[in-house]
């Protein structure tokens, strides 16, 4: 079965594959949105359910400012002295809200995503793992097109302005404010990076899980602009893995947008080099076919783009804190 | 009577080499690759039934599940070309051979009874080819088809690709087996045609497809063709459906001659009637038993068995261990919502294979609880009565809470902060459990307090 997904692979062109999947200046225009901030409003799809409660917990524990959630249904009453609404539309228009969380089971999430979008929220994240890719799909399409909402995810462990606001299912605890930007496709080791980068006394600006799914709200090159741009940051870690080809596109735009003596410094590392071919490892993009989407090929297109690519998962804060010294930015 | 015998051979040697390539199996840098698991892989009958039930023609084809039902198929087909194909998920059929010593997995008859005879060989024994493994997979049943004699043939897929942010027909007028060489030489011979999926395949959308393959002359029949098959990929959560060659045979007539699918495992909720074919016969028994506990579990080679949460982690592991130079015995993630009782049935698993010597435990707690996973651990320890080391990582969410369970417990669990000394400590013990082990040596590991 995986020969012939190879076979397919070696057909598509590699033009097609690299720096030219369809772009829409209109989504580009969203990437703003992914600065989150303490001010930052977020509401809860999937409020009242047992995953939307625990977190909005934590949430709330940590300080984001949690004003509300969506509970078809439930709207009028309240849940853990928030207020609940039956739409997106309506908790959008009582409390301003600029994000939304969504914890809806695969059946529905893609229709609380469209929710979200019909009431132009600024920003989705979706963190509903096992999304049927063909819903996916026809929600990208229909996202692409637009300009006023950015979505995040799905499958995906979420975004954080570490003691900001945190959307999403990460251990606050592990977070510190600083300087290094995260952006990775997995959830847990995304927690490793930050956990080392908290160690070595770097501190994060913004980390931002993408999630595992081929067909997702926002890419590495989504962030790394963000990142590039922000004058806080001042250090990025990329985290990959095998399958598809999101990180051969990102070292392409680091070629073009992160070279010269400005260029922020930035440590990478893949998953998956000792993975044997055509396995699938639980995401549903990490599959390695037909000689694309190997671990070497992503490690060699990054280090042509300047990013230093460790071996070691553990080893990530180390190398960012010796590349930041070397150019005295710590 | 010596010639017929003697083109007879040929035939089957012909038939048995492009059997094999159509199937896909052997390509000069082709690397034996083990099935993928939990992504819904069908019998091949399963899609040639698919594809008929969609109207899409295929050969004339029964299923045997016994010898005297093959007689009887390949009576109806009343042909003396016949196929026997042994199904069996796993790739290179052709060249395998049975366990029972009848070689080939794809096989040539020329009569009802000698398709009796040879799938009475094959029903009930396992093929062993280089994608099984030397255990090979159950043979229950075989598909009796008609051979076609393909004169041209094309190639047509469907599948959704991330490069498109949708779904892409790609088509070739140069299908068959060397569809690779094909890509690699001649791009242009292999066309794209990516699909707005809010408006779906439109008729001339589909005509404009078959003429730029050169079929124009089959203009109607191949839009139709490909419309059908675009019904069918959104019908059933396909991402990808690859019919290759769509041939010609001497008649005139195209005929889809083999056919690829791959679900989405996301889709299993609304695609229960396909997912229930799914034959659990054919796939790994301990990945069954994971997959029953929502984890997700995949067989290695190697001696240190793994149980992590997240698949990037377990990734990670895997390739830390491989770094401090050892071998991963398995990837397990047990995922974000996984309970002490998984836990438990994760380590069950993990240690059922022989071949572990020691276990990494490596939790980043986020929605995963380090206190869940602790009792998950102790509960597996004192009820396996485990004497293997484990070394346990752990950080995240009530991470101090897990640490006291584990010191409390009495156990051989031996925490280890950091990931790269875990990698390490597991490494070296896993190696003396090794030499131990070929030295017929008992070991015992003691912590002192």
């Amino acid at each position: 079965m995986a020969t012939h997904a190879r076979i397919l692979s070696r057909i598509i062109p590699d033009s097609f594959k690299v720096g030219q999947s369809i772009r829409f200046n209109s989504y580009d225009a969203t990437r703003v949105n992914l600065k989150l901030s303490g001010n930052t409003k977020v509401i809860c799809q999937g409020f009242t359910g047992k995953q939307g409660t625990f977190h909005s917990k934590q949430a709330i524990e940590y300080g984001t400012k949690m004003v509300g959630g969506v509970s078809p249904g439930k709207g009028g009453k309240t849940h853990l002295d928030l207020p609940v609404f039956n739409s997106v539309k309506e908790a959008k228009a009582a409390t301003g809200a600029d994000a939304t969380v969504i914890y809806v089971p695969p059946p529905g999430a893609a229709a609380a995503i469209n929710e979200a979008m019909d009431a132009e929220i600024s920003l989705i994240v979706c963190i509903t793992e096992g999304i049927p890719q063909q819903d996916m799909v026809k929600v990208k399409h229909r996202l692409l097109r637009q300009n006023k909402t950015r979505l995040v995810g799905p499958n995906c462990p979420g975004i954080i302005a570490p003691e900001q606001c945190k959307i999403g299912i990460m251990p606050g605890h592990i977070h510190q404010k600083g300087v290094v930007g995260v952006v990775s496709r997995s959830g847990t080791l995304t927690y490793e990076a930050v956990h080392q980068t908290t160690q070595v006394g770097l501190g994060q600006t913004l980390c931002v899980g993408i999630g595992g799914d081929p067909f997702n709200g926002t890419d590495f090159i989504d962030c790394l602009e963000v990142f590039l741009k922000d004058p806080e940051t001042k250090g990025i870690i990329l985290i990959g893995e095998i399958g598809g080809v999101a990180e051969e596109q990102a070292a392409d735009y680091l070629l073009k947008h992160n070279t010269g003596p400005n260029a922020k410094p930035v440590v990478s590392f893949i998953a998956g080099l000792s993975a044997p071919p055509g396995r699938r490892m639980g995401h549903a993009g990490a599959i390695i076919s037909g000689g694309k989407g190997g671990a070497q090929d992503k490690i060699n297109a990054l280090e042509k783009a300047g990013v230093i690519v460790t071996k070691s998962p553990a080893q990530m804060g180390n190398e960012l804190l010796k590349e930041m010294r070397r150019l005295a930015l710590a | 009577m010596a010639t017929m015998l003697r083109s007879a051979v040929l035939a089957e040697h012909i038939l048995l080499k492009n059997a094999t390539k159509v199937l896909g199996s052997t390509t000069s840098n082709w690397q034996p690759q083990k099935q993928q698991t939990r992504n819904l892989n069908v019998h091949e009958h399963i899609s040639y039934t698919l594809l008929k039930d969609a109207g899409i023609q295929v050969p004339k084809f029964g299923v045997a599940k016994t010898k005297q039902e093959a007689k009887k198929i390949a009576q109806d087909l009343a042909t003396k070309d016949i196929v026997l194909k042994a199904q069996v998920l796993a790739g290179g059929r052709g060249k395998g051979h049975f366990k029972n010593g009848l070689k080939g997995g794809v096989r040539m008859v020329y009569s009802p009874e000698e398709a009796e005879d040879i799938a009475g060989q094959m029903l009930g024994q396992y093929l062993i080819t280089k994608q099984t493994g030397e255990k090979g997979r159950i043979c229950n049943a075989v598909m009796v088809t008609e051979r076609k004699f393909p004169r041209k043939e094309f190639y047509f897929a469907i599948m959704m690709e991330r490069a498109f942010s949708g779904p892409v027909i790609i088509a070739s007028s140069q299908g068959g087996v060397n569809i690779e060489e094909v890509a690699a030489e001649n791009p242009n011979a292999i066309l794209y045609e990516p699909i707005d999926i809010s408006k779906g395949l439109s008729k001339e959308q589909a005509e404009k497809v078959a003429v730029k393959v050169g079929l124009s002359s089959q203009k109607d029949k191949t839009a139709d063709m490909l419309l059908k098959m675009y019904d069918l990929f959104c019908k059933k959560d396909a991402l990808l459906i690859e019919i290759n060659p769509y041939a010609e045979d001497a008649g005139e007539t195209y005929f889809s001659l083999d056919a690829k699918f791959r679900f989405d495992d996301n889709a299993g909720f609304r695609q229960k009637e396909l997912f229930a074919l799914r034959d659990w016969t054919q796939e790994d028994e301990k990945e069954v038993a994971a997959a029953k506990f929502d984890l997700n579990y995949i067989a290695l080679d190697g001696n240190i068995g793994c149980l992590v949460n997240g698949a990037g982690l377990a990734m990670a592991t895997m390739d830390i261990i491989s770094l401090h130079g050892g071998s991963p015995a398995n990837f397990l993630d047990v995922g974000g919502g996984a309970t002490a009782q998984a836990v438990k049935e994760a380590f069950k698993i993990i240690t059922a294979d022989p071949k572990v010597h020691a276990i990494l435990v490596n939790i980043f707690g986020g929605i995963m609880r380090c206190d869940v996973i602790a009792e998950g651990i102790i509960a597996a320890a004192k009820e396996l009565n485990l004497k293997m080391p484990i070394v346990c990582r752990l950080q995240g969410t009530n991470v101090d809470d897990a640490k006291v369970l584990i010191a409390s417990s009495g156990l051989k669990i031996l925490p280890v902060d950091n990931l790269d000394e875990a990698a390490r400590l597991v490494v070296k013990l896993s190696n003396i459990v090794s030499l131990a082990r070929d030295a017929k040596l008992d070991i015992n590991f003691e912590i002192p307090l």
